[in-house]
């Protein structure tokens, strides 16, 4: 019961993880904490134990503004039709043919 | 079947990392007590990592004091065929893990002096020392910072986890002692240039407990004049229980492996 109070008051964190330099920070998952530093934290010791990072972003997930699931009809199904718009949809000349 | 216990040489190097060594080995079996136990997930995790650096530091202090003691015996023998007399990390170590507050406030008191204690003995003349120490001042720096967190918190938290922590402060405090005794294996390693005297790091140690301590609340207890004395083999009625928890497998099943 303890726990359940303990998820009910910390906020929820959406951990990003960069595993090398150069390379993007990548969502792996995310944890409970009590604030920003706590949460880094708890992200470098749940997320990174296997040499999983060199960089960690943390950031509340209330403050993530997603798509509305019910909408993605009209957000991407209008998409399916437009192969023009993969560069795999045009041929290219045999003389540029290893762009 | 069981295995016969073993015993090391008196010589004041090995002496001395052993006492290190066994320090490592006994707050890493205690806080690896916590797992399955912590309050939320996340810190079961946090304090697990901690268990097994720890661990990892005494593995290397261990195989290293076998070398040093030149009986033959290995790191896996030295952890877990000693008798408790033997055993030389100070009692604080092996008291009970206590309650969340007891356990982030010793972890914070030891975690201070090994860090200090590390930074010392990079310098040591003995190279492998030197080299177990590069690896494990930035374990130490990593666990200070985050159970020192936690004691701010559980200070500054609630008037219920403000009591806990200030029981833990007079429950602890006493035992602090012990990381500061002054003695002729102290003396000898420092003569040696392999560590410093544990005496050293007392006011570095005590500077940076005050100033958490006050961030949290509280303030440093008077004086203790209690002398607990495991670093000569002579533990409280804890260290018995846990070594037998510790050392069981390897005594009934001597030699066995994963």
């Amino acid at each position: 019961m303890s726990t359940s109070t303990t998820q009910n008051e910390w906020p929820l964190w959406e951990v990003f993880v960069r595993s090398k330099a150069g390379l993007d920070h990548k969502h792996c998952g995310s944890l409970h904490a009590a604030d920003a530093k706590m949460a880094l934290q708890m992200a470098r010791d749940v997320y990174t134990r296997r040499q999983e990072g060199t960089s960690i972003w943390v950031v509340q997930s209330s403050q993530i503004v997603a798509s509305d699931p019910g909408e993605k009809g009209m957000y991407f199904d209008p998409m399916e039709d437009k192969v023009y718009r993969h560069p795999t949809f045009y041929e290219l000349p045999e003389s540029v043919n290893h762009m | 079947m069981s295995q016969a216990s073993i015993k090391v040489g008196s010589a004041p190097a090995v002496q001395y990392l052993l006492r290190l060594g066994d320090s490592c080995l006994v707050l890493a079996q205690r806080i690896s007590e916590w797992s399955g136990h912590a309050p939320i997930l996340e810190e079961d995790l946090a304090l697990s990592n901690m268990a097994l650096d720890l661990l990892g530091q005494a593995r290397g202090l261990l195989t290293h004091a076998a070398k040093l003691d030149g009986q033959g015996h290995d790191e896996d023998q030295l952890a877990f065929l000693r008798d408790e007399r033997q055993y030389l990390n100070p009692v604080l170590m092996e008291l009970p893990r206590g309650d969340f507050a007891f356990t982030v406030l010793r972890n914070f008191a030891v975690a201070t002096w090994l860090l200090l204690l590390w930074q010392q003995l990079e310098k040591s003349s003995d190279a492998e020392l030197a080299a177990i120490a590069g690896k494990a001042v930035k374990e130490a720096a990593y666990h200070q910072q985050h159970a020192a967190d936690w004691v701010v918190r559980l200070g500054d938290g609630t008037e219920e986890s403000a009591a806990r922590l200030r029981a833990a402060l007079a429950t602890l405090w006493p035992y602090f002692n012990e990381l500061f005794d002054a003695d002729a294996v102290d003396a000898a390693a420092q003569a040696q240039g392999l560590g410093p005297a544990w005496s050293s790091l007392k006011d570095d140690w005590l500077a940076h407990m005050g100033e958490v301590l006050r961030e949290a609340g509280l303030s440093l207890p008077r004086n203790s004049a209690y002398q607990s004395a495991g670093r000569r083999g002579v533990h409280s009625e804890h260290m018995g229980h846990m070594l037998a928890t510790l050392q069981y497998l390897q005594r009934a099943y001597p030699g066995g492996r994963w």
